[in-house]
C-alpha cells in the first residue's frame, strides 16, 4: 500500500488521507519534514500563529522488520526559538508504529476555532480528536500514564508538558519509551509550543492491525540491513559492550573535558574540575553501587547499540531516564554543577514539564552569570524549575531560553547562534563544530554536521581541532550526510561505525534502496542530502536570514578560553563557503 | 621523569585501582615514546584511538616530556 499523508486540521477538525503527491513522493524522516514545510509554511509567519505547521514523518526504514536502531521520528515546522525552518527527531516508539500505520507523514495545522484543547487518537480506523481538558497542566509522566491506562496495545504516546501548553520557546515534544518514561525528546528549537499553539496536547498512535510498511526490493533491503546490523555491532564505540552500550553518551564527558573543549560556567572555560563527577563512568559506577536502574537501555524496539540509560537515587528509586552527555553538560558543568543526582533531578523536571535540557541548562547558566544564583548553587539550580511549573513571571522567562533570559539579566555572554543555544563542544577549541553552529539551517546544533568525529574521537579520519583549514568542507560533508541519515529513521550513531566501515555505510544506502526501490549507491548520499538542505536554506533566506547570521557569537572572538587559550579565529569569509553552493549553477 | 597519565571509559579496566579522572604517576626514561607507554602500563594498542598529552593529539611515535599530562583513549563518540 501507497503511503499515505494525514493531514489534520485543528480549524474545523478534520482528518483526511491524500494520496503523497510527486514532489515529495521520494522523501521521508527530515528530507519529508523539511519538503512540506518548505512547500506549505510561510517563511515570514508568526512560528506560534495560525499558518504555522507541526509536520511529524518516520524515515525511510523506520517500521520495516529488523532494521536496526532505526527509532527516529523527524518534527519540523518553523522554530519558535530560532525563527528558520527547524527539524528535531526524537527515539521512542513514535517512528515504526506511525510507519507501520501506512503514514508517510503528519501535517498539523490549523487552531480551533472554540479555543479548546485537544489530544488525538490514531490508529487503523483513522483518528479521533479527543477533548484534553482533563490533561491540561498536567506533566508528561501522568499524560503517557493516563493513555496507557485508557489505550490498549502500549501505544505511542508525542506530548507536550504545561511548558509547550504556554507555548514557551524551549518547549520540546516527548516521545514515551519502551518503558512508558517521557525521557525521549524531540528537544531543540521549541516544536512543543507549534505542537502547542494548534491546541494539541498529546498524540496517541496504535499501530496494531496497520498495513506496514511496504518493502519494493526486499533482497536488497535485506542485505544492507545486514551489512549496516555487522558494521554496527563489530565497531569498538557501537558493539556490545563498546563505550556508548557501556556508559551511554556521557563517555564524552571526560574526554572533551581533557580536550578542552568541554563549556563550562556559561562558555567561560574548556574545563571543569568537576567533570569526572558527572561523567558516563560515574553513571555505570551509580547503577551498579546502588544495584537499580541500568545502562545499556533501548529507547526504541529493535536498537542494538542501546546506549540509554536509567539512573537511580541513593535509595535506589528511579529518577531520570536518560542522562546523556547533553544533559549532564548543560545542567551540571555549564552550570558549575558535579552532582549527577542533581543533573538527574534536574533532567526529570525537564522531561516531566517539556524543556529541552541542552537549552534549559545553558539558560540557567546565564541566569547564574547575570547574578540570580551562584554557579555551583545545585538547590538553587533545581528551585528554578519550580517556578516553572507553576508558570510565574521568572519561570516563564526562564522557559523562553538563552536569550530571552540573557536580555532580561543583562548577559553578553550568550553561546547562541540563530537564537539556539551551543550544545556541549566549545567552538573555540574544537573550530570545525564552530562551522556547523555558525551555519546549520537549525541554529547552534551539533548533531546537524557533528565533525567531533575526526576532530576528537578520530572516526571517519583524523584532523586537528584547533585549525580551521578544510573545515568549511568538512563541516558541509557532515551535514549533507546527516541530512540524509535524519531522513532515514535510522539513529544518527550509526554514523560512528559507517564513517569508519564502508561495507556498513553500503548497506546502510542499500536498506533504503531496497524499502524505495531505488538504484542507489553511498556516492548519491552527498548530494540527496544538499537537496534537502538547500530547502531548508531557501525557507531560512525567505524568512530574512543572510550570511551575517552564520556567525558565532562575539565574545568569543575577544574572550580567550581556557586552558588552550584560543579565540574564535574564523575568517567569515571561511564560514560563507559552506553555504556558497545554494546559489551556484 | 615524571608523566601523569589517565585512561576514560572501556581502558580504565586495564588500571582498575585508579578512581574515574583519577591519574596514575609514571617515572618514565627520556625518550620513552607515547606507545611504549602505553605498553608498559598494559593498554591494548588495537583498544587506543586516541592519544592526548596536553589537551592535544599525539601520535603514538612521538616522544613523552617530563610534566605531559596523557590521556589513552578508546573509540568514542555520542552527542
Amino acid at each position: 500500500m501507497a503511503r499515505k499523508i494525514l493531514r489534520i486540521n485543528m480549524t474545523d477538525l478534520t482528518a483526511t488521507y491524500e494520496d503523497i503527491p510527486e514532489k515529495w513522493a521520494k522523501w521521508a524522516g527530515r528530507g519529508l519534514t523539511s519538503a512540506i514545510v518548505f512547500d506549505e509554511v510561510d517563511p515570514t509567519c508568526h512560528p506560534l500563529g495560525p499558518n504555522n505547521k507541526l509536520v511529524i514523518a518516520p524515515g525511510w526504514v523506520s517500521g520495516t522488520p529488523a532494521a536496526p536502531s532505526s527509532g527516529r521520528t523527524s518534527f519540523g515546522g518553523k522554530s519558535p526559538l530560532t525563527g528558520t525552518i527547524k527539524e528535531s527527531n526524537s527515539g521512542g516508539l513514535s517512528s515504526q508504529k506511525i510507519a507501520k500505520l501506512g503514514i508517510a507523514a503528519i501535517i498539523l495545522e490549523g487552531q480551533p476555532k472554540d479555543g479548546k484543547w485537544y489530544y488525538l487518537f490514531i490508529n487503523k480506523d483513522g483518528v479521533k480528536f479527543e477533548d484534553a481538558t482533563d490533561l491540561l497542566g498536567k506533566g508528561m509522566e501522568e499524560v503517557d500514564r493516563i493513555m496507557w491506562e485508557r489505550y490498549e496495545h502500549k501505544p505511542a504516546v508525542i506530548g507536550i508538558g504545561p511548558v509547550g501548553e504556554r507555548l514557551a520557546a524551549n518547549a520540546g515534544i516527548s516521545v514515551n519509551d519502551p518503558e512508558n518514561n517521557p525521557g525521549r525528546y524531540a528537544g531543540r528549537g521549541g516544536l512543543g509550543a507549534v505542537m502547542g499553539a494548534r491546541h494539541v496536547k498529546a498524540i496517541v498512535v496504535d499501530d496494531k492491525g496497520g498495513p506496514g510498511v511496504e518493502i519494493k526490493n526486499m533482497d536488497l533491503f535485506k542485505k544492507g540491513r545486514k551489512k549496516l546490523t555487522n558494521a554496527i555491532m563489530t565497531h569498538d564505540l557501537t558493539k556490545k559492550g563498546g563505550g556508548l552500550n557501556a556508559y551511554g553518551t556521557d563517555v564524552l564527558m571526560n574526554i572533551i573535558n581533557e580536550a578542552g573543549g568541554l563549556p563550562t560556567r556559561n562558555f567561560s572555560s574548556g574545563q571543569f574540575e568537576g567533570a569526572a563527577k558527572i561523567s558516563g563512568e560515574m553513571i555505570a559506577e551509580m547503577v551498579e553501587k546502588r544495584k537499580a536502574g541500568m545502562t545499556g537501555h533501548a529507547c526504541h524496539p529493535g536498537c542494538i547499540i542501546q546506549c540509554s540509560n536509567i539512573y537511580p537515587g541513593p535509595d535506589g528509586r528511579i529518577i531520570a531516564s536518560p542522562i546523556e552527555y547533553e544533559t549532564a553538560f548543560a545542567l551540571g558543568a555549564n552550570c558549575g554543577i558535579d552532582d549527577l543526582d542533581f543533573v538527574a533531578k534536574m533532567t526529570k523536571a525537564c522531561n516531566d514539564l517539556g524543556l529541552d535540557t541542552i537549552e534549559m541548562g545553558n539558560t540557567i547558566a546565564v541566569a547564574m552569570e547575570g547574578g540570580l544564583l551562584e554557579f555551583g548553587d545545585k538547590e538553587g539550580a533545581l528551585a528554578l524549575f519550580d517556578e516553572i511549573a507553576k508558570g510565574t513571571p521568572l519561570g516563564r522567562v526562564l522557559s523562553n531560553g538563552v536569550e530571552a533570559t540573557a536580555k532580561v539579566f543583562g548577559v553578553h555572554r550568550t553561546p547562541t547562534v540563530k537564537g539556539q543555544s551551543m550544545p556541549a563542544y566549545e567552538p573555540r577549541a574544537i573550530k570545525g563544530i564552530g562551522f556547523t553552529y555558525a551555519t546549520s539551517t537549525m541554529g547552534a546544533d551539533h548533531t546537524s554536521g557533528y565533525t567531533i568525529a575526526p576532530e576528537i574521537a578520530g572516526v571517519g579520519g583524523k584532523v586537528d581541532p584547533l585549525t580551521y583549514e578544510g573545515k568549511a568542507e568538512l563541516s558541509l560533508a557532515f551535514q549533507a550526510t546527516t541530512a540524509f541519515i535524519d531522513s532515514t529513521g535510522y539513529c544518527l550513531f550509526i554514523a560512528f561505525p559507517i564513517l569508519d566501515i564502508q561495507e556498513g555505510f553500503e548497506g546502510m544506502v542499500e536498506s533504503v534502496a531496497g524499502v524505495m526501490g531505488w538504484d542507489i549507491s553511498a556516492n548519491d548520499v552527498v548530494e540527496i542530502g544538499k537537496e534537502i538542505l538547500k530547502m531548508e536554506r531557501l525557507f531560512n533566506e525567505r524568512a530574512g536570514f543572510t550570511n551575517l547570521d552564520d556567525r558565532l557569537p562575539e565574545f568569543m572572538r575577544y574572550e580567550p578560553l581556557p586552558p588552550h587559550n584560543v579565540v574564535w579565529d574564523v575568517p567569515d569569509e571561511e564560514l560563507d563557503k559552506v553555504y556558497a553552493w545554494v546559489h551556484e549553477s | 621523569m615524571q608523566v601523569e597519565v589517565r585512561v576514560f571509559a572501556t581502558l580504565r579496566r586495564y588500571l582498575p585501582e585508579l578512581g574515574i579522572g583519577e591519574a596514575k604517576k609514571v617515572e618514565v626514561p627520556a625518550g620513552t615514546t607515547f606507545a611504549e607507554l602505553r605498553d608498559l602500563l598494559g593498554l591494548p594498542a588495537d583498544e587506543v584511538k586516541i592519544i592526548m598529552r596536553n589537551g592535544l593529539q599525539v601520535e603514538p611515535e612521538d616522544v613523552v616530556q617530563d610534566g605531559d599530562r596523557i590521556a589513552y583513549i578508546p573509540a568514542t563518540g555520542g552527542g
